[in-house]
């Protein structure tokens, strides 16, 4: 067993830059979601398609960055 | 790896791949995730918890003499087994894990160069078998806490100006922009940082690989922000995992003497009634 079809992308989720990694091991697709600073793990999904373990992913992300609070900062 | 003071300390993927049934390695995986382990994992690797079997699960502190070497043991690790870690996270976890095997007095430790996220993208084997360990018997040193920061040492080094502080948390955590990582929970009181302290990200040490990045790369980036090596340096983070892989880098790939991992970091000094704290941008390196 692989990790095929291993591809990584950035996009811009609830203000914050995430990192979604997905591949295929056999049937299912894996997706992970990080925020890119600092490179925290935040979802790890599972779905039939690639699109469907992102999805579940970024709803994850969604909820948990949702959560973070910003602060001023003279 | 031949421009590190110590490349022994790190293997590649290849190496790894090449010496899955070598029967005096055990590779352990470490993640923060730890699902990620039974997803998938190198061919004959074990995995460890870092929130279950790496800390004390009572107070906060490293794990306990006596559990560690139960850990070693029932995991099939002897005295003189190499053991190589790697985990998600470019190996935050494995370089905390690492830390401890020190502490604790293990000779041969490594660190595979690029951890799970290089693994899986270079499309290695991979396997969902929990390999079948035979316990053996195993027994640590006692603990050197030469490599550990304590807040009373923090604290008295940092007031007379004998240290050199790294912050490796993110921009926005040094600042106190935010208490936490995104979408991780906020375990502090206050934002900002230790009053001197450097920001030097953990991320900046690595690839896009998740590899390290090379000698020469890595001197300039801390000496850039005026860490040199000449002087002790504490390096810190929120919980103490990050700055173990900034310790790592320090000690191990550019070789410098005298360099700590305060694991209290921001949680314990961010909660401190009364610490000095700094906020926004640190001041230029003198």
């Amino acid at each position: 067993m692989k990790a095929e079809e291993y591809s990584t992308r950035t996009l811009d989720w609830e203000g914050w830059k995430v990192k979604l990694t997905s591949y295929r091991l056999g049937d299912t697709f894996h997706c992970t979601a990080d925020n890119v600073e600092p490179g925290a793990w935040l979802a790890r999904t599972t779905g039939p398609t690639r699109e469907e373990a992102e999805k579940q992913a970024l709803e994850r992300a969604r909820q948990l960055l949702s959560r973070t609070r910003r602060f001023p900062v003279e | 790896m031949a421009d590190y003071k110590h490349p022994e300390v790190l293997v590649s993927t290849d190496w790894v791949a090449n010496n899955v049934n070598n029967a005096a390695v055990r590779v352990v995986e470490v993640d923060v995730d730890t699902k990620a382990y039974d997803e998938s994992h190198a061919p004959g690797a074990i995995g460890w918890a870092w929130n279950t079997q790496l800390c004390d699960t009572v107070r906060r502190d490293i794990i306990p003499k006596a559990d560690f070497e139960l850990l070693m043991a029932s995991s099939g690790i002897a005295n003189d087994t190499t053991v190589v870690l790697y985990g998600d996270n470019n190996n935050w976890f494995a370089a905390w894990a690492f830390w401890q095997l020190k502490i604790y007095g293990h000779r041969e430790v490594r660190l595979m160069n690029g951890g799970r996220k290089k693994w899986l993208a270079e499309g290695r084997e991979l396997s969902k078998e929990v390999p079948a360990v035979t316990t053996v018997g195993y027994k640590a040193s006692p603990p050197d806490f030469s490599i550990r920061a304590y807040l009373k040492q923090v604290q008295d080094k940092t007031s007379a100006g004998q240290v050199d502080l790294v912050d490796v948390r993110s921009g926005p955590e040094f600042t106190g922009e935010i208490l936490a990582p995104p979408g991780l929970p906020e375990t502090c009181q206050r934002g900002g940082h230790i009053p001197g302290a450097r920001n030097i990200p953990w991320a900046q040490a690595c690839g896009e690989d998740g590899a390290f990045k090379s000698a020469d790369d890595l001197k300039t980036l801390y000496a850039n922000a005026g860490i040199s090596g000449n002087r002790p340096i504490i390096a810190y983070c929120r919980i103490g995992e990050r700055s173990s892989h900034t310790w790592f880098v320090l000690t191990y790939l550019l070789g410098y003497s005298n360099v700590t991992n305060y694991d209290g970091s921001w949680t314990e000094w961010g909660n401190l009634v009364g610490a000095p704290v700094e906020k926004g941008a640190a001041a230029a390196a003198g």
